[in-house]
């Protein structure tokens, strides 16, 4: 019943030039995936920009870098380092930030802008099943963006090691220090595990922000936000409570549990000893949150499935 | 198997009924033309068929179900939807690339080599192109796609008349052949009129009509009739009538062609002129759509 092509014999056409088997399943995620990136540039121009930015600045302080590099080298060892790790964690903060604000921005466009356009009758028209649509625009904000800015942090953090030691040995400071000072593997590895944190505790933000996409016939952005504000201020005059409210802001700043800062009072990207990663996974908070993303995505495919073109 | 059989096909939009129980039957090899003024559930139907909605009834496109199996059916089927849908940030090169890498049956040579005969360039965006240079691109994406059933929804609605034409003379050149079936709607129903074998009228959520060509020409004529001829040919009971510069043109069904000779000239009418006669009447809507088709 459902072998259709073979039963076509004598077409005066050539054959397909590939096997339907010799398709993995994979390819039609592979390529849902390039096709974002093709449709929303920002994901990797943004953070692009925002390492320019963090460049430029932190080139103009570079007036400053041996003077300053002098009063760091001036404090008790273990202030130095902080010291001097300050711009990269800045430039680091920086970028991961404006990845966020990318990655909501297109999880609120990305099942709307299909429909508002029309062209969703264009994808709807080949063979990749609506799972497959919706795994590759979450696979964006939880697995893609995070590489992306993985590597634009990685890369202007190393602009900017190359910079100051080209300052510093100008300056006639000892550039070394900077090298001795500065973990920078470790530094990358806590970014490394910051991106993780972050993509799997906001998962269930992503979920939402997607799922309202999918929903709403106009306005992604209000309906997004404005429900969850609503029912803060319902609850606190119905009940004089403030649960809901709470929730939402563990869910946005909760993940710094990850980082065990206030714990054991460390400063956050210090040595990777002071983070405790298994805490994090057994926080209850990052199941629940994953479970409630699970939802979301599923309430996403069964929207594009149903919602019509608007 | 048909390529397409529904029973009782259904539809409705909260109290709006788009679809009331249709029936279709469609052989491979067919080209099918789905005729229906504005509203009569024209492109409900082809969403159902293309797994685009969800609908009562029984519904098997090429032995699947169309909505719970709409992305493995659609490695069998292609359709041009009634608006320009390819995405305007896309370059063209891009959708090559896209389709090519989803896509199983997907000759990539075949549509460059098509590409190639217009002035479209692989570094264009969708939004630069002309609208029938859009739809130049969405033909050559979809005709080299080894595909069973092909699914048009006014696919040249807004072009020009050098576009219309080239539209289907390359589809019947270059794309069609027996082991194809294409499903067409449009209300240019005059450039169609040779290309199709079947015909279906469909008003209201109802097929009021679904005949071959060949028995449409068996069993329909239009005959040009003087004054004094036209009590005569009334008394065989037109299905219409209209008049053209003083004399009568009347629309007969089923009578035979031999007591229609002497009438006057004999012809077969155009499938404007049976709509208008069959769907025309209560409906002004129907006449609009009708007179679209035939104007334009």
């Amino acid at each position: 019943m459902t072998t259709p092509s073979d039963a076509v014999p004598g077409s005066p056409l050539d054959p397909p030039p590939v096997a339907p088997a010799a398709l993995s399943a994979t390819r039609p995620f592979y390529w849902s995936v390039r096709r974002e990136l093709w449709e929303n540039r920002s994901l990797y121009v943004a953070p692009l920009i925002a390492a320019g930015v963090v460049l430029f600045a932190f080139s103009l302080s570079a007036i400053h870098l041996p003077r300053h590099r002098l009063e760091a080298l001036a404090l008790e060892p273990a202030r130095q380092a902080v010291a001097i790790a300050l711009p990269y964690d800045f430039a680091a903060m920086a970028i991961i930030l404006t990845g966020v604000i990318v990655g909501a921005f297109y999880c609120l466009g990305a099942l709307h802008n299909e429909r508002r356009d029309r062209s969703i009758l264009f994808w709807k028209s080949l063979p990749v099943s609506d799972l497959t649509a919706v795994l590759a625009k979450a696979a964006i904000p939880l697995a893609v963006l995070p590489a992306i800015v993985f590597v634009v942090t990685v890369v202007t953090q190393l602009i900017m090691l190359a910079l100051s030691t080209a300052v510093l040995l100008a300056g006639g400071v000892d550039a070394a220090t900077t090298w001795t000072r500065l973990p920078v593997l470790q530094m990358w590895l806590v970014l490394l595990y910051a991106l993780a944190v972050l993509a799997l505790w906001y998962a269930p933000i992503w979920g939402w922000l997607l799922m309202v996409s999918g929903w709403a016939r106009r306005a992604p952005f209000l309906w997004a936000v404005l429900p969850p504000l609503a029912l803060c201020v319902v609850e606190k005059i119905a009940f004089d409570t403030g649960h809901f409210g709470a929730l939402l802001s563990y869910r946005l700043g909760g993940f710094v549990e990850a980082f065990t800062v206030r714990r054991h009072g460390k400063v956050p990207l210090d040595p990777l000893p002071g983070i405790d990663a298994a805490a994090f996974l057994a926080a209850p908070g990052l199941w629940l949150g994953l479970a409630f993303a699970a939802a979301f995505l599923a309430a996403a495919v069964w929207l594009r499935r149903y919602r019509d073109p608007i | 198997m048909p390529c397409i059989d529904a029973r009782g096909l259904r539809k409705a939009f909260g109290a709006t009924v788009a679809l009331d129980g249709i029936d279709l039957s469609v052989e491979e090899g067919r080209i099918l033309g789905l005729i229906g003024p504005n509203g009569a559930g024209k492109s409900t139907a082809l969403n159902a068929i293309l797994g685009l909605t969800s609908h009562r009834g029984e519904l098997k496109v090429l032995g699947r179900d169309p909505w719970k199996e709409r992305d493995r059916l659609m490695a069998d089927v292609c359709f041009i939807a009634d608006v320009a849908v390819l995405p305007r940030w896309m370059r063209v090169s891009q959708a090559l690339d896209y389709v090519a890498g989803v896509h199983p049956r997907f000759d990539r040579a075949k549509a460059e080599a098509f590409l190639a005969k217009t002035a479209i360039k692989g570094t264009s965006k969708v939004r630069q192109l002309s609208k029938g240079m859009v739809t130049q691109l969405h033909l050559a994406l979809i005709m080299a796609i080894d595909a069973r059933l092909l699914v048009l929804d006014e696919p040249t609605l807004g072009l020009d008349l050098l576009y219309r034409k080239q539209f289907y003379d390359t589809l019947l050149n270059d794309y069609f052949d027996r082991s194809r079936t294409i499903v067409v709607t449009t209300h240019q129903v005059e450039e169609i009129q040779h290309i199709l074998t079947d015909l279906v009228f469909i008003d209201r959520g109802r097929i009021v009509l679904a005949t071959s060509m060949e028995d449409f020409e068996q069993r329909y004529f239009e005959v040009m009739v003087s004054p004094e001829n036209i009590a005569a040919a009334r008394a065989l009971k037109p299905i219409h009538e209209r008049q053209v510069f003083g004399r009568g043109l009347l629309l007969f069904d089923s009578v035979d062609r031999g007591r229609l000779t002497p009438l006057g000239e004999v012809r077969t009418p155009s499938i404007a002129d049976l709509f208008v006669a069959v769907i025309g009447g209560p409906s002004d809507e129907a006449k609009r759509a009708a007179g679209q088709g035939a104007t334009a």
